[in-house]
């Protein structure tokens, strides 16, 4: 028996639904990232995937394939020159999907599907984001630790005095209320 | 062809209907405009996922 599809079957029927699938395959490497439904986008994920694992292969045995689904040849030319050199230091993972919540009018949960990012362009967007980081933890640090080193010493010492303070407090009070309750047996 | 042999009484059918209930959505604070969102979701109000921007707004 064959493995059953995973995800929710789409349309009226298996033409239709391979239909719709390529329809939206064809749309997203077209846009570069389109906004469906959340069943759709799911079942769109891996067909998309296989089809950029193609063009990565590049030579016309894939390309064929790739045309038995996606009919529109300007699409695959983008798709084979464009989207799959892009993505040459990637193992899988092309495609990203955001929730973004329900749509007015039916209710359906909506996503974005996109293509991700090329490696190359992450990379530097990471770092850049890191240095940033450093700079500010850079800035923001020996301001922290020069404070907590001036403020050290005298905490220590007055918490010390409040705490004998306090334990002395109790110790008085415990007395009057054990007193208290001995007058209150009597 | 079989048929309801009864109306069914008010009672019953309200009683039935004592169980179709609502459930609150599971909302969180957006990290970046403080708002209310659903969780996993990106923001309706600033547009924005893990730190991304998702949506135009």
């Amino acid at each position: 028996m064959p493995t059953p599809t995973k995800g929710p079957r789409l349309g009226g029927g298996p033409a239709h639904e391979r239909l719709m699938l390529a329809n939206l395959a064809t749309a997203l490497f077209e846009h570069g990232r389109i906004t469906t439904t959340e069943a759709k986008a799911k079942r769109l994920r891996p067909l998309a995937e296989r089809l950029i694992t193609f063009a990565k292969r590049g030579d016309l045995h894939a390309r064929r394939r790739v045309l038995t689904v996606v009919r529109d040849k300007s699409v695959v030319h983008t798709l084979f020159t464009e989207i799959g050199p892009n993505y040459a230091g990637r193992h899988g993972g092309y495609t990203r999907i955001t929730k973004i919540g329900p749509r007015k009018g039916d209710n359906a949960p909506m996503a974005v599907i996109e293509l991700v990012e090329p490696l190359a362009e992450q990379v530097v967007a990471e770092a850049t984001g890191a240095a940033k980081r450093a700079a500010k933890e850079q800035a923001a640090a020996p301001k922290v630790e020069a404070v907590e080193v001036e403020q050290a010493t005298p905490v220590e010492d007055a918490s010390g005095v409040e705490e004998t303070v306090v334990v002395e407090a109790v110790a008085e009070e415990s007395g009057e209320g054990s007193s208290d309750a001995e007058g209150t047996k009597e | 062809m079989a048929v309801p042999k009864r109306k069914t009484s008010r009672s019953n059918t309200r009683s039935r209907r004592s169980q179709w209930k609502t459930s609150a959505p599971n909302l969180v604070t957006c990290a970046r405009c403080n708002e209310k969102k659903l969780s996993h979701t990106a923001c309706p109000t600033c547009g924005t996922y893990a730190k991304r921007r998702v949506l135009d707004v």
